[in-house]
């Protein structure tokens, strides 16, 4: 009875002139999402330098959720020149995402205008 | 709110059933005065304890439940998360970013690391089937109380 986990693609310019891959996720983010971020990750062109996670559309994230977005950040450390950053966490899931370490591998922004002004 | 209240919730071994007791457990931290920001740490730890009965306790057989009792008193709020299996045998690995990233540890096993960072206290308790339980403790600050 777990709720799904939604994801949109788009892309954006950043102020360095780059284009970012934005993926936004709306929802649940557990167990049952593997197959919904990782597909949408692997999914995606493999040119794209800089992708961006949004999570401003996630109601609730729980640790088998967390674990896939280490996945995703695994793959992107394997395919060595793309940068992943986060934003729209709330700060309860800021703070858990740093306890847990993610943030040595991922950026933090508070919000889409504060990650494009910065990449 | 009168201390010494008693709140017990029966769920389903079954994943999604663990937001009954985090809201649960929102609510009663809610009514005891806590913080914003300690009723999420403990709806996390709520959570992360109901899916480890649900998963490992209860090996997900839905005809098996997950009890959650909460108790309060005047300046804590006890819950206690009981399933029906034997109880935690070893305790997973302390997770390792570095090793996950690098594919030499399961990018899962978060869980009981969440709940001892989230809350005052944490223990597991071993016992006959059905009486397997942790229970996680949460104090009011003196602002708080």
């Amino acid at each position: 009875m777990q709720a799904s986990t939604k994801v949109t693609q788009r892309r954006a310019l950043a102020a360095s002139g780059h284009e970012v891959t934005i993926l936004a996720f709306a929802g649940d983010i557990s167990s049952a999402s593997k197959e919904a971020i990782l597909g949408a990750y692997q999914a995606l062109d493999g040119a794209a330098g800089k992708v961006l996670l949004n999570f401003a559309g996630v109601e609730y994230i729980n640790s088998s959720g967390i674990a896939i977005i280490i996945q995703v950040l695994l793959e992107a450390q394997k395919a060595g020149s793309r940068s992943i950053g986060i934003f729209g966490l709330s700060a309860h899931f800021q703070k858990v995402f740093t306890m847990v370490g993610i943030t040595k591998y991922a950026a933090l922004y508070p919000d889409e205008t504060a990650s494009l002004a910065v990449l | 709110m009168s201390e010494g209240r008693l709140v017990q919730v029966n769920l389903p071994s079954e994943l999604g059933y663990e937001k009954v007791a985090m809201s649960t457990a929102a609510s009663v931290a809610k009514l005891m005065g806590f913080s914003q920001d300690r009723i999420d740490d403990l709806k996390t730890a709520v959570a992360e304890a109901c899916i480890n009965a649900m998963e490992h306790g209860n090996e997900l057989n839905s005809a098996l439940s997950v009890g959650v009792v909460l108790s309060t008193s005047v300046d804590q709020l006890e819950v206690r998360v009981i399933d029906e299996g034997a109880g935690l045998s070893a305790a997973p690995p302390t997770p390792d970013i570095d090793l996950k990233i690098s594919g030499e540890q399961d990018p899962r096993g978060l869980g009981m690391f969440l709940i001892q960072s989230l809350v005052d206290e944490a223990e597991w308790y071993k016992g006959p089937p059905g009486k397997s339980y942790v229970r996680l403790v949460i104090r009011l600050n003196k602002e708080e109380c």
